[in-house]
Parts: structure tokens; C-alpha cells; sequence
């Protein structure tokens, strides 16, 4: 079982990043649960959804608590409470943000973390130039995809492809895309296999 | 083929693959997405013929149903939490009535204080209102649940609720297999009412029924529950025939031939199993058998299941306060004349999520039983000491 903790805030594509991460795995013959945590529904409240891909039908329907890949959609989460809860010792960090990490205020741990496991990538700029919109989710996805090998990117497309319409999903297709390649670039030859808790 | 979907859009293709005439659409969370969805599957035509009513309230959306399934319509609506409450005197109406409508009920927590997360307690509210209660522990079983519900609901003339957990499993995108059209039309006949209204042969239902005949009329009611328990099955594996996957049972066991067993129903029963995959690795013998009916109860079933069992404990998602658990007392009932100790955990109230380790912990002092007789599972001690200091 491999499960991935997305952190935002409303607004922000949290869930329909879940879903998408959903529908990539169960595509390429996995199967996989995608739910969120709700509060009321508001714009700019922090939201919760998990993810979780494994061989086997997934029965557990716990939150995710000991997430296998955190993925943080707004750098102002990173110092709200409970975000890197539970982290896998062997976990793999996404996060949003414009600047270097060793400007993000990272937990200990997680700013120890080499970069096969810590990705920081400006996905608010790269959905503003490819999709026009400041939602960052699908290109957090593509640099998950990179990161980790969860989903192989044509799943990913396929999933984004399947959810929006044409120009929409083109231009997030876009932004996942150049998420992918600016991670897969960073990371040494052979890096981005999924690493797995069980 | 199965879809990777989200469990509200999994429900609206199958009611819709049933081709109700008439739906009543009132939103409130966490139901209003399956709503939602039929609307679509109405406006683009992928369900003809059916006439989606927004009506004003929950109590006008029972009403409407009510009237639509006594002319002779296959009647559908949803809802969750206060509105099934505010539906209260319209579910007698319809039971009393013997009209098949099939009802999604996407459990949620009942305020005050209000609360918009997931427990059962609005369903177990109206567990007496005569309507059958199905619950569903996947999205899969929420989506052939309608499909049975409403052949059941229409072979037996009596209201079906399908429970499914509200956000758990309504917002929980997973793989489910949904059924078409043309499956459905080999198992689901069309709707033949015993008695319709018909302003060419006018008729009168549920006309007065003094003392001399009531207690006849719901005895007779009562009977109709029990014919429902050898019918539940008996569609059940019909499904499966023509499906090929399981249909509905009473009861759902799992390694049920256990020293613990513990009832349950809903999608918390996914959670128990894997816990106890990790007890019964540590030689802790622990089972589970979920409840698919609780309304009819399957009492005897549910007593011969546990015959076997040392002691058995019941997780309640639902509170009767002054009481405990609520299935906790059904169960108290089948075990009558047993010595079996009985255990009743409440868990899970207004969307506290119901962990494995909290479960597996729980269930191993169970085990040997050092479990008080009701237990509030995770309960905050802090919390309340706080609370007690700000009297």
C-alpha cells in the first residue's frame, strides 16, 4: 500500500487532486481510493484529501496517518499543525512554493531530507503561464508522478484529459508536464521509483 | 468494467439505470452530490422519462414520492441527517402505505450541536418507521444496493432505505462496477403497484383504521418485515446470477468463526477486517459479522452466526443517550436466553474518524475481557476535564 497526504486550502483543487492520482493508478490496473477530509466548504480553509494505491483491494478507510508522499499545495501550511504528521521515515515531500527550500520553514526532519525526497517547485507560476488560473494541483501531480513513480505521466494526462475539457485539460496536461520534466531533470539517473511502506 | 468514481456519481447512474419516473431532489450535505447527478442524467436524456422535482423541503420531497408512487410511478429522492428528520412523518406515511419508494440516506451525525460529518445516527432515528434498512460497507455495495432496493421494495410493497456512510463513502472515489441499463432490465421488472390511484377508477388508500382493525394492520406490517428476511437473500443471490458479483445477505462474516466477534454495519466494517488480518496474525482470535439489514433485524441468522463466539461486541455508530449503542440493544434482543457477554462500543460519532489502532486496541482487551460494558471509543479525557472546569 502506497498513500499520499495532499495539504491545501479550499479553492486550491485539493480533492480533484486526489481523484486525479485515483483514476491515474486505477488506469494502470491498481486499485486505489481517493477521499477527502471535509470541513465546512470554504474558500482558503485549510483541506485534507488522501490517496492510496496498492494490488489488493483497499478496504481501510482511515485518514491517511503515516503518509508514504505529502504533497503541500500553499507554503503557508507549512508551519500549520499536523501537515507532516506521521511522515514515512523513507517519505517523499512535494511542496509549493517560489523560493529555495533552505528559505521554506521546514520541520527538521524534512529539510534533512535529500532531493530523491523533497521537491520544491514554483506550481503556482506554472499553472498561471499554462493554464491561467493559480491553481497549482495538477502541476503538483506531475512533480508527484516524477518524484515517486506512482503513476506513469501518460495516466496522469489521460486522468487530467478525462476530468476537464478540451483547452482546460490541455493547459493543465501543460503545467503537469513541465512540473515533470523540472523534477525528473533535478533528480540523479535512476531516481523516482515508488518507495512503498510495506 | 469498473470505473474509478466517486461513490455519489456511482449511486446516481444506478437509480438512474432503474429508471425511476419520479425523482425529488432537496440538497443537504452530504448527499446533494447523488442529487446533483441524476439532474444531469436527466437534462442530457441518459434518463428518460423522469420527471425531477426540486421541491421546497425534505418533508415535500417524501410527500411528492409518496403521491408519485401511489399513481403508480417508481419513486426516488435522498437526503441525510436533519432532513431525514424532517421527513419523519412522511416515512410513517409511506410505510403505512406499502409504497416502494427507495431512499438514499447518506448517514450523517444529528445536531444540535450541528455537525456535518458521519455517523448513523439520523438512520438509526427511524429505524422503527417501518421502511427496510440496507447498509452498504463500499461504494460498490451502496451502487447494487439501489438496484436490489428497488426490486425488493416493489416485490415486498414496502420503502427501502439504502444507507451509505455520508463523505466516507458518498465523496470516497474508488473502483466500482456500475450497473447498465440492460443488466438492470433482467432483474428489475417494471413496477407493478398493488394499488394505484387512478382518477378513472378512483380508489381510496390509507383511509382511517380504528382500534377494532390497527392492531391487525401493523401486525400484518410486521409480518411483511419478516417475509423480508427470506427475501433479502433470495434477490440477493439472484443479483450475483445475473451481476456476477455477490449481491446482498442479511449478514456479511468475515473469519466470523472467532472467540471475539464483532457486529457491525457500514463502511467501518472495511477498517475492522483489516484489523483483525492484524489480530489473528498475533493469535488474537477475533471475527467480524456486518449487518447489511438491520431493518428487518436478522435476529435469528444473527444468533446462530455467534453461536460459536465467547463474547461479542457491538460498534455502534449511533447513540441512544441513557441506553448506549443502539444495534447493541437489537443484538441484546437475538442472544436472549444465550450467556454470550456482549460489549457495546460507540465509535465514530459526528466523523471522529475510527482508526485501526484504536480499533486494534480496543478489540484486544475485548479479548480478554477487560472492556467496560459501554465505551465511548477514544473518548478525549482531557476534553472533558476541560469541560468540566468551565462548568
Amino acid at each position: 500500500m502506497y498513500s499520499v497526504r495532499i495539504h491545501g486550502r479550499g479553492g486550491q483543487g485539493v480533492v480533484t487532486a486526489a481523484e486525479l492520482l485515483s483514476v491515474a493508478a486505477h488506469a494502470g490496473g491498481r486499485y486505489a481510493q481517493a477521499f477527502p477530509s471535509f470541513g465546512s466548504e470554504r474558500t482558503g480553509a485549510p483541506v485534507m484529501a488522501f490517496c492510496r494505491v496498492d494490488d489488493r483491494p483497499i478496504r481501510l478507510r482511515e485518514p491517511v496517518l503515516t503518509p508514504d508522499a505529502l504533497v503541500v499545495q500553499d507554503p503557508t501550511l507549512l508551519r500549520a499543525p499536523g501537515v507532516f504528521t506521521g511522515l514515512a521515515p523513507d517519505g517523499s515531500v512535494v511542496v509549493n512554493a517560489a523560493v529555495a527550500r533552505e528559505r521554506l520553514p521546514l520541520p527538521p526532519a524534512v529539510a534533512a531530507l535529500d532531493r530523491e525526497h523533497l521537491v520544491v517547485l514554483p506550481a503556482t507560476a506554472l499553472a498561471l503561464s499554462h493554464i491561467g488560473r493559480p491553481v497549482p494541483n495538477v502541476a503538483l501531480l506531475g512533480a508527484l508522478a516524477a518524484l515517486t513513480g506512482l503513476v506513469p505521466f501518460e495516466a496522469m494526462a489521460a486522468a487530467i484529459r478525462e476530468r476537464f475539457p478540451g483547452k482546460v485539460a490541455e493547459g493543465n496536461v501543460a503545467a503537469a508536464h513541465a512540473a515533470f520534466d523540472l523534477v525528473r531533470q533535478a533528480l540523479p539517473a535512476g531516481a523516482g521509483r515508488e518507495r512503498s511502506d510495506d | 468494467m469498473t470505473e474509478q468514481i466517486e461513490g455519489s456519481k456511482a449511486v446516481a447512474r444506478a437509480v438512474a439505470a432503474c429508471r425511476p419516473r419520479v425523482v425529488c431532489a432537496y440538497p443537504i450535505s452530504p448527499q446533494t452530490h447523488i442529487v446533483e447527478s441524476l439532474s444531469t442524467l436527466v437534462r442530457t436524456g441518459v434518463l428518460p422519462g423522469c420527471e425531477f422535482v426540486n421541491v421546497e423541503s425534505e418533508f415535500a420531497a417524501m410527500s411528492v414520492a409518496i403521491g408519485a408512487s401511489a399513481t403508480g410511478a417508481r419513486a426516488y429522492t435522498a437526503t441525510a441527517s436533519q432532513g431525514l428528520l424532517f421527513m419523519a412523518e412522511a416515512l410513517f406515511n409511506a410505510a403505512g402505505l406499502g409504497l416502494p419508494i427507495v431512499m438514499t440516506v447518506a448517514n450523517r451525525a444529528l445536531g444540535a450541536p450541528i455537525n456535518i460529518w458521519n455517523d448513523h445516527s439520523d438512520a438509526m432515528s427511524q429505524r422503527d418507521s417501518g421502511w427496510i434498512q440496507l447498509y452498504a460497507e463500499s461504494n460498490q455495495a451502496a451502487t447494487d444496493l439501489h438496484v436490489q432496493a428497488f426490486r425488493l421494495a416493489e416485490e415486498m410493497s414496502l420503502p427501502v432505505m439504502v444507507c451509505m456512510d455520508g463523505f466516507v463513502l458518498t465523496h470516497a472515489c474508488e473502483p466500482v462496477e456500475v450497473p447498465t441499463v440492460e443488466q438492470v432490465g433482467g432483474y428489475l421488472p417494471a413496477f407493478v403497484p398493488r394499488q394505484r390511484l387512478d382518477p378513472d377508477a378512483p380508489v381510496t388508500i390509507g383511509a382511517m383504521v380504528g382500534p377494532e382493525a390497527f392492531t391487525e394492520v401493523r401486525y400484518l406490517a410486521h409480518r411483511t418485515h419478516l417475509d423480508a428476511l427470506s427475501r433479502i437473500p433470495a434477490l440477493g443471490e439472484e443479483f450475483a446470477r445475473g451481476f456476477g458479483r455477490p449481491g446482498m445477505s442479511l449478514l456479511a462474516p468475515y473469519q466470523a468463526d472467532a472467540e471475539t466477534v464483532v457486529v457491525a454495519l457500514g463502511s467501518i466494517l472495511g477498517t475492522l477486517k483489516d484489523t483483525v488480518d492484524g489480530l489473528c496474525a498475533d493469535g488474537v482470535s477475533v471475527g467480524v459479522l456486518g449487518l447489511t439489514a438491520y431493518r428487518p433485524f436478522p435476529g435469528a441468522a444473527l444468533c446462530a452466526a455467534l453461536r460459536g463466539a465467547r463474547r461479542v461486541v457491538v460498534l455502534d455508530r449511533a447513540l441512544a443517550p441513557g441506553v448506549g449503542g443502539v444495534v447493541a440493544a437489537d443484538v441484546d434482543t437475538a442472544l436472549r436466553g444465550t450467556r454470550t457477554p456482549r460489549y457495546d462500543v460507540v465509535a465514530g460519532l459526528g466523523g471522529r474518524p475510527v482508526t485501526r489502532a484504536s480499533l486494534d486496541a480496543m478489540l484486544r482487551a475485548a479479548a480478554r475481557d477487560a472492556l467496560d460494558p459501554v465505551t465511548f471509543l477514544d473518548l478525549d479525557t482531557d476534553l472533558l476535564a476541560g469541560a468540566a472546569g468551565h462548568g
